[in-house]
C-alpha cells in the first residue's frame, strides 16, 4: 500500500516539474499505455494467456467512443460506458471458444482475431472513416471542465490509470489473483482444487479487454483523431514487449515496462534511422538478461553494485 | 469469359501464393518441431534470400545463377548466427521469453537491411521469361511453374530426409521427447543448430523463388511470415506434406475469397478461416488429436 | 603591464565575437514532419531530402532576411499517434514558427487540431482534398488536390467514349482518399463504375481482383496506389491478357514504376505533375525552369531522380521562404504572407494561395502521361 501512495503522490507532483511542455504529452501516452500493459498482464503475466491482439480492443473501445461522440453526437461519458460495455460482452463471448486453445495456438489465434478487427476498420470506411482516420472526436468535460490539454488530460488519464492500477492490486493479491496464478502454474491442477479454470479464464480476458477498452476511449477523446495504423499488429507486440519487459506479473513491472518503452523512441530520436536497429538490440538484450523484467532486473542490478551490503547481509 | 474460366484462374493464382505459403510454412514448423520455439524472425529469412540474391547481382555483378545459391548459403549462415547468439545460450527460457526474443531479431534484421539497402522495393528478374503460359484458359507465368517444381522437390527432400536419414530421423525423435532423444545419444544442441539452418535455407528459397513475381523490399517478410505461420498451423505443425497442403488450402481460399466475396476482405478471410480451424479441430487437419501428460 | 593589455584585449575582443554572435541573429526555426520510415517513407524521405535540400541551399546563398533557416526534422514513421506527438514537440519545445508536412492525408488530418490551437502555419505534402476543404485557417497544402488528378482522367475517359470504369484502390489513406474522389466526380462527368475493388498495401498478387474485372463490363480500370502495388498489378493484368486501357494515379508517377513493372507498364496512363516530364515540356511553359533546376539539384546531392514527392517539400519550403521575406518571422505573419502567394511557380503547379483557397492549384498541374518504350510520352 506504502508503495501506491508513494506512486500516487509522485504522479500527483510530476507535472509541477515539468510545467508543460512536450514532456506532458508523452507523460499522457504513458498513462495510456499503463493502462493497456496494467490489463494485458492480467491475463498474460497472472492467468498466463498469450493475447497477441490486444490492440483490437484498445482501438475497439476508440472507434466505439468516436463513433459515437464524432458521428452521433452521444455524450462522451455514456458513449465511452456503451464502448467499453460492448467490448466486455465480444471479449466474453469470444473468450469461451479462444481460451480452450494454448501455447501458439492461442497466440495465432489472438493475432488472427487482431488482424481481422484492424482489418474491419479499415474497410468499413463509412463507419469509420476507413485509413484517413476519423477525426472531430470531442474531448471530454466535466461541468465546466474540458480536458483539452496535456496538462489537463495528464490528471483525467492518471486519475483511470491509478485506479486501474490499485484494483488490479487488489485484485492479484485477493483470492482470485491466487486462483489465476494456480492456473498459470497448472490449470489441471487448479481444476482439481475446485477453481472453474475456464470461466475464470474467460472473466480475465474480458477484465483485460474491458480495461483496454476504456484506456481506447480516452486515447480517442485525448487525439482527437484516431487511425487504424495505431491498432495494428504491431502495437499489439509493443504492448505484450512492454509487459514482459516490465516483468511478468507485477503491476509495477507493467508501469515499468510501459515508461521505458513510450519514453524510447523520445530518447531514440537522436539514432535517427538508426532506432529501429537499437530497439531490436535492445529487445533481445533484455529479455536474453533480465528475463524476469525490470522489476526483477534493477533491484539486482542494485544488489550487484553494492556488495559491501550483501557481505554483510551473508553474514548476518 | 464465363465463370468457370474465373473460378480456374482464381484456383490456380491461389496455389501459386499457397505454394509460397507452404514453404515458409515449413520453415516455422521444422524449428518448432525441434525446439519448441516460434521463430517470427522466419519471414525475414524469407525477404533476405530475395534481398542478398539482388545486392549480389548489383554490387558484385554476379550471374543469376551464382547470385541465388550464394544468397541462400548467406541466408543461412545468418540463421546459424542468430541460433548461436540468441537461441543456444539461453537453457531455461519461457516459450514466451522465446517468442519476444525471435520478434526482437526480426525487427533487427529489418532495421539493418532497411539502413543498407534502403527502402526501395526492387524487382528481380524473372527466371525464364515473362510470357504468360495458358492451361485451359487459366494463365499463369513461368516463375509459377518454378515455384510448384521447387515446392513438389521440398516435399520430396523432406520426405527423404526426415525418414531416411539418419539425421533426419534423429531430428524427428528430438520433437517427440528431446529427453529420451538425448538419452539414446543424440546431440540435441546440434539438431537445434540443423533446424535453423535448414529452415533458413528454406525460407530464403522461397523468397528469392517468389521476388520476379512480388518484387521485394526490406519490410516484405511480415506479412509473408504470418501467412506461413497459418499454413503451418492449418497443417498442424507437420514437417512435410501437411504444412504443404495447409499452406495451399490458405492461398486457395484466400483467392476464391478476393474475387468471389470482397477483395478488401481477403485477409480477414484467411484469418477467419484459421480462427475456425482452431476453434473445431486445433491440431490442425491432418494430425489426430494431441493429449497431454499432466 | 603589457599581460595586462593583452589580457584586457582577449576579454574585449571576446566580448565583442560572443556579443557579435548573438547579433548574428537567432536562426528561424522551421519545423517538418515527414514519414521518413514506414509505410510511406517512399513519400517521407524524399520530402526529407529535398526539404533539408532547399534550407541548406538558402543558407549558403544568405539566408532570409540575413537570418538563417533551421529546419527541426521528426519522424512520423507514417503513424498518426507520432505525428501528433511530432507536432506537439515542435510546438511546445522547439518553438518553431511554421510546419512543412506531414506526407500523409492520415498524418496531417490527426496534427491539424493541433496546429489550430496553437496557430502555428503548416504547409502540408498530402493529396488528401479535405485537409483544405472545408478551409481551416492555419493549414495549407502543396502536393495537387487528388480531386483534381480524379477530375483530368474522367475528362480523358470521356474524350475516348469510356463510360463505365473498374476501380482497384489501395486501402492506405491514399487510397481511400482517391476512391472518395472517384466516387463522388462519377456522376458529373458521367462515368460509371462497375466495380470497386481494393488491395493491402503489402499485397504481392492481385491476380483475382483483376480476373474479375477481365470478366466484368469495364472499359478501363483505373487503379490507385503507390508503389509497389501498381507495378504488381501492371505485371498480373499483362499476365491474364488484360486489353482493356489502365490509368493510374500520380503516385506512380515516378521512374521506379517503369523499372519496377517492366514491360507490363507499357500503354499505362496517368495524371502527373509537370516534373515527370520537364525536359519534354515546351520552353513557354512557366515552370519549366525551376523544374529542371530542382531535378538537377537532387541528382547532385541524392544521386537519385528528383521526383514528383520531393517537390512538395520544396514548393512548401519555397513558400514560407517568401512569405517570410515578405511579411517577417512570426507565425501570423507567415500565415497573412502565404495567403497572398501569387503566380509562385513551384514543381507541383504555379501556386496561388487566396484567403479562400488553401490549396493553391488548378486542373492544370497535372498533365497526362502515358508510358512507351520504358519512358514518359506527353498526352492531350
Amino acid at each position: 500500500m506504502v508503495k501506491f501512495l508513494i506512486l500516487t503522490a509522485v504522479v500527483l507532483l510530476a507535472p509541477l516539474l515539468f510545467t508543460g511542455g512536450y514532456l506532458m504529452n508523452v507523460l499522457v501516452f504513458v498513462g495510456i499505455n499503463t493502462m493497456l500493459a496494467v490489463g494485458l498482464n492480467l491475463l498474460l503475466g497472472f492467468a498466463g494467456q498469450i493475447s497477441l491482439g490486444h490492440a483490437a480492443f484498445f482501438g475497439l473501445g476508440a472507434y466505439g467512443s468516436g463513433i459515437l461522440t464524432a458521428t452521433y453526437a452521444v455524450n462522451p461519458w455514456l458513449a465511452m460506458l456503451l464502448s467499453a460495455g460492448a467490448v466486455a460482452l465480444l471479449a466474453f463471448l469470444v473468450g469461451f471458444p479462444i481460451l480452450k486453445l494454448k501455447g501458439h495456438y492461442l497466440a495465432m489465434a489472438t493475432l488472427g482475431l487482431g488482424i481481422i478487427v484492424y482489418i474491419v476498420f479499415n474497410e468499413t470506411v463509412d463507419l469509420t472513416g476507413g485509413p484517413s482516420g476519423l477525426s472531430g472526436i470531442p474531448n471530454l468535460s466535466f461541468w465546466k471542465l474540458t480536458f483539452d490539454n496535456d496538462f489537463k488530460n495528464y490528471y483525467l488519464i492518471w486519475g483511470f490509470t491509478l485506479l486501474i492500477m490499485l484494483l488490479s492490486i487488489n485484485l492479484v493479491n485477493s483470492r482470485i489473483g491466487r486462483a489465476l496464478r494456480a492456473i498459470h502454474d497448472s490449470e489441471v491442477a487448479a481444476r482439481v482444487m475446485g477453481v472453474n479454470a475456464r470461466l475464470l479464464k474467460v472473466q480475465v480476458f474480458t477484465l483485460s479487454a474491458l480495461i483496454s477498452a476504456v484506456a481506447g476511449s480516452l486515447y480517442a477523446h485525448t487525439m482527437t483523431f484516431i487511425s487504424p495504423a495505431s491498432f495494428g499488429f504491431h502495437f499489439s507486440i509493443e504492448l505484450v514487449t512492454m509487459v514482459i519487459i516490465g516483468g511478468l506479473g507485477s503491476i509495477y513491472g507493467s508501469l515499468l515496462g510501459a515508461v521505458l518503452l513510450t519514453l524510447l523512441p523520445e530518447l531514440l530520436r537522436a539514432f535517427q534511422d538508426y532506432d529501429i536497429i537499437v530497439y531490436g538490440l535492445l529487445l533481445i538484450s533484455m529479455t536474453m538478461f533480465m528475463p524476469g523484467g525490470l522489476v526483477k532486473g534493477i533491484p539486482a542490478g542494485i544488489a550487484l553494485l553494492l556488495p559491501g551490503r550483501r557481505r554483510r547481509g551473508e553474514h548476518a | 469469359m464465363d465463370i468457370s474460366q474465373q473460378l480456374l484462374q482464381y484456383i490456380v493464382s491461389g496455389l501459386s501464393t499457397g505454394a509460397i505459403y507452404a514453404l515458409i510454412g515449413l520453415g516455422f514448423a521444422i524449428i518448432y518441431n525441434s525446439t519448441g520455439i516460434i521463430n517470427f524472425a522466419q519471414g525475414e529469412f524469407v525477404m533476405l534470400g530475395a534481398v542478398l540474391t539482388l545486392s549480389f547481382i548489383s554490387a558484385l555483378q554476379l550471374p543469376l545463377l551464382l547470385a541465388v545459391p550464394l544468397a541462400i548459403a548467406a541466408t543461412t549462415v545468418i540463421g546459424v548466427i542468430f541460433e548461436r547468439l540468441t537461441i543456444r545460450p539461453l537453457k531455461n527460457a519461457t516459450p514466451l521469453s522465446l517468442v519476444i526474443i525471435t520478434i526482437g531479431v526480426s525487427i533487427l534484421l529489418r532495421g539493418i537491411v532497411m539502413l543498407l539497402w534502403g527502402k526501395d522495393t526492387r524487382a528481380l528478374p524473372a527466371f525464364s521469361g515473362n510470357d504468360p503460359l495458358s492451361i485451359a484458359g487459366a494463365t499463369i507465368l513461368p516463375q509459377h511453374l518454378w515455384i510448384f517444381a521447387l515446392t513438389g522437390l521440398v516435399i520430396i527432400a523432406n520426405k527423404l530426409y526426415f525418414y531416411y536419414s539418419i539425421s533426419g530421423k534423429a531430428m524427428r525423435a528430438c520433437s517427440f521427447n528431446r529427453r529420451a532423444a538425448s538419452l539414446v545419444g543424440i546431440d540435441v544442441k546440434r539438431m537445434v543448430l540443423f533446424s535453423f539452418m535448414i529452415s533458413a535455407a528454406l525460407g530464403s528459397m522461397a523468397g528469392i523463388i517468389v521476388a520476379p513475381l512480388t518484387m521485394t523490399a526490406y519490410d516484405v517478410g511480415i506479412m509473408l511470415g504470418l501467412k506461413g505461420f497459418c499454413a503451418a498451423i492449418i497443417g498442424g505443425m507437420s514437417s512435410g506434406l501437411g504444412t504443404v497442403i495447409g499452406g495451399l488450402i490458405l492461398g486457395t481460399l484466400e483467392s476464391l475469397g478476393a474475387g468471389l466475396i470482397s477483395s478488401g476482405y481477403k485477409d480477414a478471410i484467411a484469418f477467419i478461416i484459421l480462427l475456425l480451424l482452431l476453434f473445431i479441430r486445433p491440431q490442425g487437419l491432418f494430425k489426430k488429436g494431441e493429449t497431454e501428460r499432466v | 603591464m603589457l599581460t595586462r593589455v593583452v589580457r584586457t584585449t582577449a576579454v574585449f575582443l571576446l566580448l565583442c565575437l560572443t556579443t557579435a554572435s548573438a547579433f548574428a541573429a537567432a536562426p528561424i526555426k522551421i519545423g517538418a514532419i515527414f514519414a521518413i520510415t514506414g509505410p510511406a517513407s517512399f513519400l517521407g524521405e524524399p520530402e526529407r531530402n529535398t526539404a533539408q535540400m532547399v534550407v541548406d541551399e538558402i543558407n549558403k546563398a544568405g539566408g532570409v532576411k540575413g537570418r538563417q533557416l533551421q529546419l527541426v526534422v521528426y519522424d512520423s514513421q507514417g503513424d498518426a499517434t507520432k505525428a501528433v506527438q511530432a507536432a506537439t514537440r515542435l510546438i511546445k519545445e522547439d518553438k518553431v514558427v511554421a510546419i512543412v508536412g506531414p506526407s500523409t492525408t492520415g498524418d496531417t488530418m490527426a496534427v491539424i487540431p493541433i496546429v489550430e490551437k496553437a496557430n502555428i502555419p503548416m504547409i502540408s505534402c498530402a493529396a488528401g482534398s479535405k485537409i483544405t476543404d472545408p478551409l481551416k485557417k492555419w493549414v495549407f497544402k502543396t502536393a495537387q488536390n487528388d480531386a483534381l488528378a480524379v477530375d483530368r482522367i474522367y475528362e480523358h475517359l470521356k474524350q475516348n467514349n469510356i463510360s463505365k470504369v473498374a476501380l482497384l484502390t489501395v486501402s492506405d489513406s491514399f487510397g481511400s482518399s482517391g476512391r472518395e474522389q472517384l466516387k463522388a466526380q462519377a456522376a458529373s462527368h458521367g462515368i460509371q463504375i462497375l466495380s470497386d475493388d481494393t488491395y493491402g498495401p503489402k499485397d504481392t498478387d492481385m491476380t483475382a481482383q483483376i480476373t474479375k474485372i477481365r470478366g466484368s463490363q469495364a472499359q478501363a480500370m483505373i487503379c490507385w496506389g503507390t508503389n509497389p502495388g501498381p507495378a504488381v498489378i501492371a505485371r498480373n493484368s499483362k499476365q491474364l491478357g488484360l486489353t482493356i486501357p489502365i490509368y493510374m494515379s500520380h503516385g506512380v508517377s515516378s521512374k521506379k514504376f517503369i523499372d519496377l513493372a517492366g514491360d507490363a507498364a507499357e500503354g499505362i496512363r496517368l495524371p502527373s505533375g509537370r516534373v515527370l516530364v520537364a525536359d519534354l515540356l515546351p520552353n513557354s511553359d512557366r515552370q519549366k525552369k525551376s523544374l529542371l533546376a530542382f531535378v538537377k539539384d537532387y541528382q547532385k546531392h541524392f544521386k537519385a531522380e528528383g521526383d514528383h514527392f520531393g517537390g512538395h517539400a520544396w514548393d512548401a519550403v519555397m513558400l514560407l521562404k517568401g512569405a517570410i521575406e515578405r511579411g517577417g518571422d512570426s507565425p501570423a505573419a507567415i500565415r497573412d504572407q502565404l495567403e497572398n502567394s501569387r503566380n509562385v511557380a513551384g514543381v507541383g503547379g504555379i501556386f496561388n494561395y487566396t484567403p479562400q483557397d488553401h490549396a493553391g492549384l488548378k486542373k492544370n498541374a497535372f498533365v497526362l502521361v502515358e508510358v512507351k518504350k520504358k519512358d514518359w510520352v506527353l498526352l492531350k
